[in-house]
């Protein structure tokens, strides 16, 4: 049977395509710390990976890859076992399994739906056009990726869609990160709790990380 | 003591099935829980009523035969524990249990309780077994073994292929059972043979018998009546990867197995 036809294969795929992407969230919440900086942290930041296109491109067309991958082999695994357990218990207590282990599909959709609107919004510049960072240059000519923030988090309705995007990425990586060790076989007697409490470490860290900036906006604590 | 259960009643494999209520009266806290089974079919079979058709063999918590779901536990809920080694003194009086049969796509319910469990047995025969000499009984000690090897192989070789772990996952998964004997055989030199062949026509025997993809959540070793851990999941994964850098492994899985 091929790799990407058998059982554990494909849950490898799923696992390092996870992995990947999970780094690239850390690297990206990095990244948007500049915002704390001002205006001049976050633009010249943007600025810069503007000039490094070619860079940035190559980093985006493997990301595509790995999320086409995840949400592919994601669907594909997801309705498999539905099927093999057609028939559910008139009382059932979980011994183990968590919510966020049993909601991978419908945290990992909320990702998805939430990464289209985030592309739109702050990449594509869409949504709210009148505060597009494209249009609206700083005071050095740099896109105006500062005010094109700050602007949206004050809005409640942008806000609330961040934080509620970044509570299912938590609990996706809650199941996730651990679940990524014990597929590739990184587990034994001794690591095997040591590994699911970082796990579940590491994925509160990004979330208090991600929340922070709409958060901060909001309150307005970081002001335009 | 006395309990009302509400128990899965299904006349064949393909007829509908319901909980249907039953009083267990008169209960001895020694009774097993197979032995109050026993009793309430007594009073069923004196009352002229179809007796409640269960498995069982060794009632002894070795053979794997007994099969229930006690209120969403498979095995009930003491730890570590098979439904015929399970006590009534762990109920109390009036309690209110819930008794259906192992559920998942392989194990089709023939009646009851009872479900045909033989995917299982299929996926033994497609790579559960090691390739030996005949003739005389090697000496012991002839290959030898690591203590800490052989102890892992032998908490391996403890699994009795209840089913419990696919019965607790939500994915109907069998990925438990298969890592066991996954784990056990790669565990020693005269499994190492065909390790690489083994660990891929067993997989993919599961999930040709229509079983899920684990999902990493555990329920399976929660449940377990003999303790066998996840940890040999990611044995059997580790197996699963060392064999595509074999050629043996890649080209005997895309060979048909007979099964
Ligand atoms: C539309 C988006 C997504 C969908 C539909 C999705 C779906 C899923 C599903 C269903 C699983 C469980 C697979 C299984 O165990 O059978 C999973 C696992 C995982 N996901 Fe996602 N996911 C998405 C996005 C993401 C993103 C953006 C990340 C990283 C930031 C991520 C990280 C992970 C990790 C690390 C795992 C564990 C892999 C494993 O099972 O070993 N996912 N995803
Ligand atoms: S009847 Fe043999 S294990 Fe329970």
């Amino acid at each position: 049977m091929p790799f990407l036809k058998s059982m554990v294969g494909r849950k490898i795929v799923m696992a390092v395509s996870g992995l990947m992407m999970a780094l690239f969230v850390v690297a990206h919440l990095l990244g948007n710390t500049s915002i704390f900086a001002g205006p001049n942290g976050i633009n010249a930041y943007a600025a810069k990976l503007h000039e490094l296109a070619p860079v940035v491109w190559a980093y985006r067309l493997v990301m595509i890859i790995l999320f086409a991958l995840h949400v592919y082999y994601g669907i594909q695994l997801t309705l498999e076992n539905q099927k093999a357990k057609p028939q559910v218990y008139a009382v059932k207590s979980s011994l183990s399994a968590t919510f966020a282990g049993k909601s991978m599909i419908w945290t990992g959709s909320i990702i998805g739906f939430f990464l289209i609107y985030h592309l739109l919004q702050f990449t594509i510049q869409v949504t709210n056009p009148e505060i597009s960072a494209g249009r609206n240059l700083d005071a050095v000519g740099r896109p105006d990726v500062f005010h094109m923030v700050v602007l949206s988090f004050q809005k409640s309705f942008i806000a609330f869609i961040y934080v509620g995007a970044m509570i299912a990425l938590a609990l996706h990586l809650t199941h996730g990160i651990q679940s990524f060790f014990q597929t590739l076989g990184l587990n034994n007697d001794r690591t095997f709790p040591v590994i699911t409490k970082s796990g579940t470490l590491a994925a509160v860290i990004i979330f208090l990380g991600y929340i922070a900036i709409p958060l901060i906006i909001f309150i307005g604590i970081l002001k335009g | 003591m006395n309990l009302t259960l509400y128990v899965w009643r299904q006349k064949g494999p393909d007829e509908p099935g319901r909980l249907e209520q039953y009083e267990a009266k008169d209960i001895s806290p020694e009774m097993s829980f197979l032995e109050m089974l026993d009793v309430v079919n007594e009073d069923l079979i004196k009352g002229g009523k179809e007796p409640i058709a269960f498995d069982h063999d060794c009632r002894e918590g070795i053979c794997g035969m007994c099969s229930q779901v006690i209120n969403g536990i498979p095995h009930g809920p003491q730890e570590k524990t098979t439904v015929c080694q399970l006590h009534m003194r762990h109920f109390k009086e009036g309690d209110i249990l819930y008794i259906e049969p192992w559920r998942a796509r392989a194990f089709p319910v023939i009646k009851d309780l009872i479900v045909d469990r033989s995917a299982l047995e299929r996926i033994i025969r497609s790579g559960g077994y090691i390739s030996v000499h005949t003739g005389g009984v090697p000496d012991a000690n002839a290959i030898l073994i690591p203590k800490a090897d052989a102890e892992t192989a032998m908490d391996a070789s403890e699994c009795i292929g209840c089913g419990a772990c696919i019965a607790a996952c939500p994915n109907g998964s069998a990925m438990l059972f298969t890592a066991a004997k996954v784990a056990h055989l790669a565990m020693l030199p005269q499994g190492r043979v065909e390790a690489a062949q083994r660990v891929c026509v067993m997989t993919e025997a599961m999930l040709k018998e229509g079983f899920g993809n684990c999902g990493n959540h555990y329920e399976c070793q929660a449940a377990c009546p003999k303790g066998i851990k996840v940890q040999f999941i990611a044995k059997l994964n580790r197996e699963f990867m060392k064999a595509q850098t074999k050629d043996t492994g890649r080209r005997l899985v895309s060979e048909p197995f007979s099964g």
